[in-house]
């Protein structure tokens, strides 16, 4: 191949001026050849969505702006192409789709009027004809019942439908290139799966290009033919991609394949009591409708299950989005209102007061996914940290307290000096870190984590890993872990519980769930969490 | 971001950024100092305008008669009642055995002038600058005590609307539900009863003052924030870190004062600078039609009103106007300046 169908050389860009100049991407060399899959992998951060953006000239300028660099597109320079050639060009040559469906799509169009939008403001095309092409496109992204279905509106349709109709739209004018910023991220593991086996498909089928962006680097490996690593704006590896995973060469990338959460829990004592155990436990949310409100029907978030934590385990709950697994969790603690009996201790707690339960909250802590929503903004960290042994009234003195908070920041590998400073000056993963130790300084037996790991990245997601491993060991925690990531699970799971619409699917110990699943949902999901193959047997709905 | 102190205490650096984006509205900036600058020489108008002295030196002593009443006695006069130190006659008897000092303006709001020069309304001359309403008393002592009262009330009905309705909201904005839904029809019809009718009636019972029209309107003022802050509520109660505080045993009022309310105050501050200047207006309005302050005192809707019936008298209600236009515009950059500084985006704008 003589020319490449992409040729980007030495990209800058930078937001702001002068002083207030950030310089999000430095000098980046790519080139994309027809009919290949490159895949851009990087942690958050490290410039690849801006990268991508600047390559249909979507940031926003001019506070955004280009040092230096040329992106050839079959040879024609694009930055220095005028809008109206870039209009041609965006979603006709080169198309693009985003991480979340739900937001790409415009919630008052009909899905059918909105992918013929496209095709009659770049093709021209008549009413009818356009009709024809749009099933043709969603019967080929693989959307059931296509003809029906035009007049719906985007909530109607699941995650994964929603992604099927982006992908849709971006094919509609069979483009040469197409960029896919992290397609399947906001997706749950067994649609991933199918979403990608779409995309790799139709690369092939319609001889197009793609550039995949994501962190996650089993999709990358998956996936692409070559690959770039992306890390504080430079490239700072690329190559085929079975040979970059195989040897690595830049230090970067040796720590970004070597940081996937890796191991098995260390194994915890076998008889050992039970401390928080839940039988037959039930949240059902009300739906009313009419004038007065009438309850009409349930939605079962839970629907009676029973689990049981036993002092030193880690019992994992597994479950994809809306399966009611975070929900299990705050009903475990009391933080969701829940009928079943809940025994801590062997004493039943569901039923006492708000004020009854306090005291009790100290043995019984929550850390959140979100590191950012979970602590008030302005308030330090020693305020977050404080404010449970404030209300729990632990620590007589304010030197008794800062000790205390000091204590628990060193605990998790903290600075303690920083404890003045406000969440915002932290990272992702050190707010995690606070989080977790907000629960530590009450010195609880039990820690409910929420996805704790969901929203950092990978390599942080193996610190947090290690570091909730070392904390087990070290206070002899119990912990109900709730989270998707398979991998994170297996990491730390002694147990796990798998479950589905408020049920449980499976549950047992984690070698035998995870290595040997017996139900079929759950082959399903384990296959699509390690091995990102796509499930035939349809117990999995797209 | 570096840590940034004022005035020695410690801002966070989110403050600072406000701070600085505050500042870069240059009118908002200008206008505060200028406000600042004119509600202070007011609140010490009676060393500004007052037909008392501010410092008499008679037969080796020392008086003070704008803080402490002397007896007409006291300087060798003949009435047991206090001092007139307008009159002539007291003047020459202090004169005679020692000096006085004078204010800048040497009349009071309600000091009216004898010897006019025409009848009043009387046009500005060298000792009125603005000349006289139409009972002989001086405008510029007027406007200066009529604009202390008038941002003094606005000041105390805001805060004092801004407890209630912040309070309100959070209530209703928190618990939501039947609570919520309660309170909100509550607010319909207690915004449906007219505030001018009360004053009207009240009016005829007993002497409206300062304070019986601060409590009228503040029955009416305190709605204007409750949508906001319940907004802020309905929003802030759903957030991570109130569930990480209730998971902490947090009680529902420190949920409400220590994490949402912090976070709800943007809109809150936000607001006030315009909720000031309604209530400055409020009142002002209700002097104007004579539902206000008791007759007598120095009011800027008074004067307005005054300007009115005598056209022919054009320095009363452009004076007037002018200074409730300034002080009110003054207010406004002040809120858009707020406004700036609080807005999350404006940083990004170079």
């Amino acid at each position: 191949m003589t020319q490449p169908l992409l040729k980007i050389e030495n990209l800058s860009v930078s937001f702001g001026r002068g002083d207030r100049e950030v310089q999000a991407v430095r000098d980046v060399d790519m080139e994309i050849n027809t009919g290949e899959i490159v895949g851009l992998v990087g942690e958050s951060g490290s410039g690849k969505s801006v990268s991508a953006l600047s390559i249909l000239k979507l940031l926003p300028y001019p506070v955004a702006w280009h040092p230096s660099g040329k992106i050839f597109f079959e040879g024609e320079d694009m930055l220095s192409a005028a809008e109206a050639r870039l209009r041609q060009v965006r979603g006709n040559d080169i198309a693009m789709i985003f991480q979340e469906p739900l937001n790409s799509l415009n919630p008052l169009h009909a899905i059918g009027r909105q992918i013929g939008e496209v095709l009659s403001l770049h093709q021209g095309m008549s009413e009818s004809a356009a009709k024809a092409r749009i099933v043709e496109l969603l019967t080929m992204v693989g959307l059931e019942e296509a003809t029906s279905r035009l007049h719906a509106l985007p909530h109607e349709f699941s995650g994964g439908q929603q992604q099927r109709i982006m992908i849709a739209m971006a094919l509609a004018n069979k483009p040469k290139l197409l960029i896919a910023d992290e397609p399947t991220t906001a997706l749950d593991v067994t649609v991933q799966a199918q979403i990608l086996k779409l995309m790799k498909e139709l690369t092939q089928e319609l001889d197009m290009a793609m550039l995949l962006i994501t962190h996650d680097l089993g999709i990358v490996e998956h996936m692409s033919d070559r690959t770039y690593v992306m890390n504080e704006g430079r490239v700072v590896e690329s190559g085929n991609t079975a040979k970059l995973y195989a040897d690595p060469q830049d230090p970067y990338t040796k720590h970004l394949l070597g940081s996937e959460p890796k191991g098995r829990p260390d194994p915890a004592p076998a008889d050992a009591p039970e401390i928080l155990a839940a039988d037959d436990l039930k949240v059902w949310f009300p739906i009313k409708k009419g004038v007065v409100r009438r309850t009409v029907g349930y939605i079962k978030a839970v629907d009676g299950i029973s689990v049981q934590l036993r002092q030193g385990h880690t019992v994992g709950i597994v479950g994809e989005s809306g399966s009611g697994k975070s929900t299990l969790g705050r009903a475990l603690i009391r933080l969701e209102k829940s009928d079943g009996a809940i025994r801590l201790d062997g004493n039943i707690i569901q039923g006492l007061s708000f004020k009854e339960l306090r005291p009790l909250r100290k043995e019984m802590q929550i850390v959140f996914q979100d590191p950012v929503g979970s602590m008030s903004p302005r308030m330090s960290v020693f305020q977050i940290i404080e404010e449970g042994l404030l209300i729990q009234n632990i620590g007589n003195t304010y030197e008794d307290r800062r000790r205390m908070v000091a204590d628990a920041l060193t605990e998790v590998d903290l600075d303690p000096t920083t404890m003045d400073r406000y969440p915002h000056e932290f990272s992702g993963g050190q707010r995690q870190r606070i989080a977790v130790a907000r629960a530590l300084v009450l010195r609880p037996r039990i820690i409910v984590l929420d996805e704790p790991t969901s929203a950092l990245d990978m390599s942080v997601q193996a610190q947090i890993v290690a570091l909730l491993r070392d904390l087990q060991k070290k206070h002899g925690l119990t912990y109900l872990f709730i989270s998707h990531d398979l991998k994170v699970v297996r990491a730390l799971a002694h147990d796990v519980v798998v479950i589905r619409d408020g049920k449980v699917v499976e549950a047992g110990p984690a070698e035998q769930v995870i290595d040997n699943p017996s139900d079929p949902y759950t082959k399903a999901l384990m296959a699509a969490a390690f091995k990102l193959k796509a499930d035939e047997s349809g117990v999995v709905r797209g | 971001m570096e840590e940034g102190r004022i005035l020695g205490a410690r801002i966070s650096p989110l403050n600072a950024r406000r701070l600085s984006n505050f500042k870069a509205n240059r009118r908002g900036y200008w206008s505060l100092w200028l406000f600042l600058i004119l509600f202070v020489v007011s609140l010490f108008a009676e060393f500004v305008a007052n037909d008392k002295p501010l410092l008499i030196r008679y037969d080796g002593d020392f008086y003070v008669p704008v803080l402490v009443s002397y007896p007409e006695t006291a300087f060798g006069g003949e009435f047991e009642t206090e001092a007139e130190y307008a009159d002539p006659f007291v003047r020459e008897l202090i004169e005679e055995k020692g000096w006085m000092i004078w204010p800048l303006i040497p009349y009071s709001y309600d000091s009216i002038v004898y010897d006019l020069p025409t009848p009043a309304p009387s046009p500005p001359t060298a000792d009125n600058w603005l000349g006289t309403d139409d009972q002989g008393r001086d405008v510029v002592a007027r406007l200066i005590y009529g604009f202390r009262i008038s941002v003094l009330f606005g000041l105390v009905l805001t805060i004092l609307s801004s407890i209630v309705g912040v309070a309100a909201g959070a209530v209703q904005g928190y618990f939501g539900g039947t609570t919520d839904l309660l309170f909100q029809r509550f607010i319909e019809i207690w915004s449906g009863l007219p505030t001018l009718f009360l004053l009207i009636i009240l009016a005829s019972v007993v002497e409206p003052n300062f304070w019986w029209l601060l409590a009228i309107m503040l029955l009416f003022s305190w709605m204007s924030l409750v949508g906001v802050v319940r907004a802020e509520f309905l929003r802030g109660r759903n957030y991570t870190y109130v569930l990480a505080a209730r998971a902490l045993g947090a009680s529902n009022t420190r949920v409400m004062f220590k994490h949402i309310l912090p976070n709800a105050m943007v809109a809150t501050v936000t607001f006030l600078p315009f909720i000031l200047n309604g209530s400055i207006t409020t009142l002002t309005a209700l002097d104007f039609l004579g539902f206000g302050l008791p007759p007598g005192s120095a009011s800027l809707g008074e004067l307005l009103n005054q300007g009115k019936n005598n056209l022919q008298a054009p320095w009363l209600g452009i004076a007037s106007f002018l200074v409730l236009a300034i002080m009110l515009s003054l207010l406004i950059f002040v809120g858009e300046a707020v406004r700036d500084a609080f807005d999350p985006r404006k940083t990004f704008r170079s």
